[in-house]
């Protein structure tokens, strides 16, 4: 999708650093040289359009609560059908298909250890295929909030 | 209202220390879903869970200070902007290593998550994972074969799984009950 330079460079400035304050779209518009309404008219469009999932804080998931990345391995005809029961387990909140004999990657977050460990349990209990938990044990580089390379975009 | 002066303690009621811990678990949870759009957003989510607008910015600020924020902004999906091939490298590294591999790694600007799982034998041999979002899976793969050279890895076992796929793609819910 090509965006317009003003959402390109509301994106550019803003993926972190938004102002808290009264009016943060108010300061953000002066930042940018628009008007406040543009600015909230053109976030509500963008997340309209899939572009962006939200405004708003990424929680530390170590400090939030427990987390963990999971896969199952899905019969290939059955993939679809196996995403769906994921996505309706309490706490998921990324589902991937990937090429690989485990097929499907999903991340589960729960207040707590003890619950994330019950979710995945009656989980692979309803899907009645072996799961992959792989907890995070070192954090290299874990924030998306990476520079958009506008060129190099279709 | 009057309370008795003698007789059971009702204190616990009026205790305004547990009431603002109640409404700050909701802000939490309606954080997970995003600022509001209005123009006040911090006082809409005043509205919404009973907090002062001061008591909101504060909050969130200092959630920004203790790290439990790590970033407030404009969270983007790639794949709309057309980051269409997104691949999971996974690498078997010696233990001793993977700490100063994984720093390394990450520090690549093509690397856009990377960190270290257990692996699980026998069916995942694999302790280190990079994520490239790319625009085309050639180009991933172009950027994946200089890795491997910057990085001495020609000889460590690896896989690619590209995602062909987003079932579902969202903030994390640790609070909010969905």
């Amino acid at each position: 999708m090509r965006l317009d330079a003003a959402d390109r460079q509301m994106i550019d400035s803003y993926q972190r650093n938004l102002p808290v304050c009264e009016r943060p779209y108010e300061e953000m518009a002066r930042a940018l040289g628009l008007t406040e309404e543009e600015v909230i008219q053109r976030l509500s469009a963008l997340q309209e359009q899939q572009v962006l999932s939200r405004v708003g804080p990424v929680f530390e998931h170590s400090q939030a609560g427990a987390s963990l990345l999971a896969a199952v391995a899905a019969p290939e005809e059955q993939m679809d059908l196996v995403a769906a029961r994921i996505n309706r387990a309490p706490g998921v909140n990324h589902n991937y298909a990937r090429e690989h004999t485990y097929n499907l990657w999903f991340v589960m977050t729960a207040p707590d250890e003890d619950t994330l460990e019950e979710r995945l349990d009656e989980l692979e209990h309803q899907l009645k295929l072996p799961m992959l938990r792989l907890p995070m044990v070192e954090g290299y580089h874990i924030d998306l909030g990476f520079d958009i390379d506008w060129e190099a975009l279709p | 209202m009057n309370l008795p002066a003698t007789g059971p303690n009702y204190s616990y009621l009026f205790d305004t220390e547990s009431m603002s811990a109640w409404g700050l678990l909701r802000l939490r949870e309606q954080l997970e879903n995003g600022l509001p759009l209005t123009p006040r957003p911090y006082q809409t989510l005043a509205e919404r869970t009973g907090l002062s607008e001061q008591q909101v910015m504060n909050a969130v600020s200092q959630w920004q200070q203790q790290g439990l924020i790590k970033r407030l902004g404009l969270v983007v999906k790639h794949r709309t902007l057309g980051y269409r091939a997104n691949a999971m490298v996974v690498w078997n590294i010696p233990d001793d290593r993977v700490s100063t591999l994984g720093n390394a790694m990450a520090a690549d600007a093509c690397v856009t998550l990377c960190y270290q799982r257990p692996r699980r034998l026998p069916d995942w041999p694999y302790n280190l994972f990079c994520m490239i979002h790319g625009v085309s899976r050639e180009r991933v793969l172009n950027q994946l074969a200089g890795l491997i050279e910057q990085h001495e890895l020609s000889n460590v076992d690896h896989a690619i799984l590209f995602s062909n796929k987003a079932y579902l793609q969202r903030g994390g819910r640790y609070v909010s009950n969905c």
